[in-house]
């Protein structure tokens, strides 16, 4: 198996979409000439034209609007939008539009939309270019949400997105794009959507997470199992609708849970997985569920030190993690 | 330093006069086909008059009445093939059962009965819109996409003098310029946006001089002149089918009723103005005119057409209200291609309950 980086995988799954299905094209901002500001759409341009690979004007709702009309048409738009941060100025496109047009037309018409978006902080990248944004996409019934945090899990998914009859939020974090690597197949697959994915197994703790966090979690855990704690990480994936089996299993299977993410804790995907996991297995619980994540602020500051005061790291997890296995 | 600031003497469009006295070119339509369309209007009127009592009755819920657009409607959606694409606003019902639209499944809207977003399957017509513009940008990738196929489809997106304040309309017109997308962005100038007059949504004196901004072709219309509507509408749409782009078209014309059976336009419209337009410039009135000037319509016939839309809407009406009621549980499906495990488990919880999960 190659090992590629995360945004490799992004490109290799387009790449391979445009290649076996007429019908998938790619529009957003700076997308062609330039192959994205992350060169996530490098060399498609030229390999697809740029009819296939459409440089759209400066308007992300326009982007996210087009491409819901060229769906119904029969197409496979995948749409870009160049932060996730931008996303906002589309937001009455995806959440009123493409997440609702199968539900008011009786199913007569769908959205097979998908709309990547770069989100996420650790990049030096200030207000408008670092924040999370899954949360307020987590809330709106029509939409599928997903965040994979691997190469292996990014091809797969977002092969599958593409191939999903209903709109695809795909989440991907910027941090990752070159610094995670991975094994990959060099044959076809996908991965589906909706499925939680256990990482690592463990019986003392287990930790929920997505995108970096759920690296930096990964890392936590190793240091921990050399002090004899062996902790089970879920890998979320998708973030709606959410796996609540999975996540129920999981959490009866050790009995004490921790949920880390980077975006803001009020209102985020923690509150929804411990509320689940309340609901339905409270009782085989051993400690309070604990919630590890983003301050309630708006997004990451520009300045250096309040960005690593902000963001959590695997020393900030180690200890969140070893506090909850000596509870 | 040289500035330019356009004075806004964009000309106006006509065919008929407000006698219906021919002052332009007529369009090559048979007699048969102008008397169809005029039917069609006193048809779709007769429709609104007696939606808007099913609502006072209560027997149906809010309507959003057209009455006054009627030749701006049919005479634009007559150019309109089965095989091109539209997306209308809610007050375009006029154009939509003349273009085939069943006209029990029209009532569904304000009934309240999901099939009304049903959409035969001859036709591309989407849902229509409740977000004032959000359409605008569909069109756009419908036409795109056409373009893209090689077909020589068009794509027409309905919208009034309040959407061009959004910015998807602003973005929707820019888009379809610089892609030179086969899109129609036929907007009805009907003066009001709820209790806005025009002058409060826009500085500008016309909404077709947007147009120029974009480098796309735009044309002003007397909206209550079926032929100028007419001609308007296939110059746009053979330019679409011809690779020569987008068109934006302004309909002038006026909004007699409320903007919804919610709403009390006498507390901020004048009454002369209403009677002005209502008096004076009714399309179905000029229409009727030209008719008769030409021999080809009188008393007989107008009391024969009256009596056929009252056939048609009393059927439409019976068809409606005999419609089976919608299953509630309904309301779980067409979420999502293949249910959720976890909406599966909601719906049986909720018929379990009587409409509750727990």
């Amino acid at each position: 198996m190659a090992v590629i980086s995360y945004i490799e995988a992004v490109t290799q799954a387009l790449r391979e979409e445009m290649l076996s299905d007429q019908k998938v094209f790619i529009l957003g901002e700076d997308v062609g000439v330039r192959g994205g500001v992350f060169r996530a759409t490098a060399g498609l341009y030229e390999e697809f034209g740029a009819d296939r690979v459409i440089d759209a004007p400066l308007a992300e709702s326009a982007i996210a609007g087009v491409a819901i009309g060229a769906a119904a048409y029969g197409m496979r738009p995948v749409a870009e939008m160049q932060f996730a941060d931008f996303i906002m100025t589309a937001v009455n496109q995806i959440v009123n539009e493409a997440a609702k047009m199968r539900y008011r037309s009786n199913g007569d018409w769908n959205c097979p939309v998908v709309i990547r978006a770069p989100y996420g902080g650790g990049v030096h990248g200030a207000l408008y270019h670092s924040q999370s944004i899954e949360a307020m996409f987590c809330h709106v019934p029509g939409l599928k949400v997903v965040a994979p945090s691997t190469p292996y899990d990014v091809k797969g998914m977002l092969k599958s997105a593409i191939h999903d009859n209903d709109p695809v939020l795909f989440l991907e974090h910027k941090r990752c794009y070159r610094l995670i690597k991975g094994e990959v197949p060099e044959s076809d697959y996908t991965v589906p959507i909706g499925k939680a994915d256990i990482k690592r197994d463990g019986s003392d703790l287990t930790v929920f997470s997505y995108g970096l966090m759920f690296h930096y979690v990964m890392q936590a855990a190793e240091k921990l199992a050399l002090e004899g704690v062996q902790t089970q990480v879920v890998d979320l994936r998708t973030l709606y609708p959410l796996d609540r089996e999975t996540i129920i299993a999981a959490a009866k299977s050790t009995g004490k849970v921790l949920i880390v993410h980077e975006d803001n804790k009020e209102g985020g995907l923690g509150s929804e997985v411990s509320a689940v996991i309340a609901e339905e297995c409270l009782f085989d619980l051993d400690a309070p569920i604990q919630r590890l994540c983003g301050p309630d602020v708006p997004a990451m500051p520009y300045s250096p030190p309040m960005e690593k005061f902000f963001m959590l790291n695997p020393d900030k997890i180690y200890q969140a993690m070893k506090e909850l296995a000596e509870f | 330093m040289q500035t330019y600031t356009w004075n806004g003497d964009y000309p106006l469009y006509r065919v008929l006069d407000e006698n219906g006295v021919v002052c332009g070119q007529l369009p090559s339509l048979s007699d048969d086909k102008i008397i169809e369309m005029y039917r069609w209007m006193i048809i779709t009127r007769y429709f609104d008059q007696r939606a808007v009592n099913l609502q006072r009755q209560g027997r149906t819920g809010t309507y959003a009445p057209f009455s006054g657009q009627e030749a701006a409607q049919i005479g634009s959606f007559a150019l309109i093939e089965k095989d091109d694409w539209l997306f209308t606003s809610y007050r375009d019902l006029a154009g939509l059962m003349y273009y085939g639209f069943p006209m029990h499944q029209s009532l569904f809207f304000s009934m309240g009965h999901p099939f009304g977003g049903h959409v035969p399957e001859d036709m591309n017509v989407l849902p229509y819109q409740i977000i004032i513009g959000a359409q605008t940008l569909h069109a756009v990738g419908t036409a795109w996409a056409s373009k893209l196929k090689g077909e020589n489809r068009v794509s027409v997106t309905y919208f009034g003098d309040g959407a061009t304040s959004q910015g998807d309309f602003h973005e929707a017109l820019n888009f379809a310029s610089v892609y030179k997308a086969p899109t129609i962005f036929f907007c009805q100038n009907n003066q009001w946006a709820i209790s806005v007059p025009l002058h409060r949504q826009m500085a500008t004196p016309t909404i077709a001089q947007k147009a120029l901004a974009y480098g796309m072709e735009g044309i002003r219309v007397d909206g209550n002149d079926l032929f100028a509507v007419y001609n308007a509408m296939k110059r746009a749409v053979d330019r679409g089918r011809a690779g020569e782009g987008p068109t934006l078209i302004e309909a002038v014309t006026y909004r007699l009723g409320s903007h919804t059976t919610a709403d009390d336009p006498t507390r901020y419209r004048d009454a002369d103005e209403l009677m002005e337009w209502k008096d004076k410039r009714d399309p179905i009135i000029r229409l009727r005119k030209f008719l008769e000037n030409k021999g080809i319509w009188n008393e007989s016939l107008q009391k024969d057409a009256e009596q056929q839309a009252k056939v048609l809407v009393d059927e439409a009406i019976a068809a409606a209200e005999s419609f089976p009621k919608p299953n509630p549980a309904d309301v779980f499906d067409y979420v999502y291609s293949t249910a959720t495990p976890d909406l599966v488990e909601q719906k049986t919880k909720f018929l379990q309950h009587g409409g509750r999960e727990r």
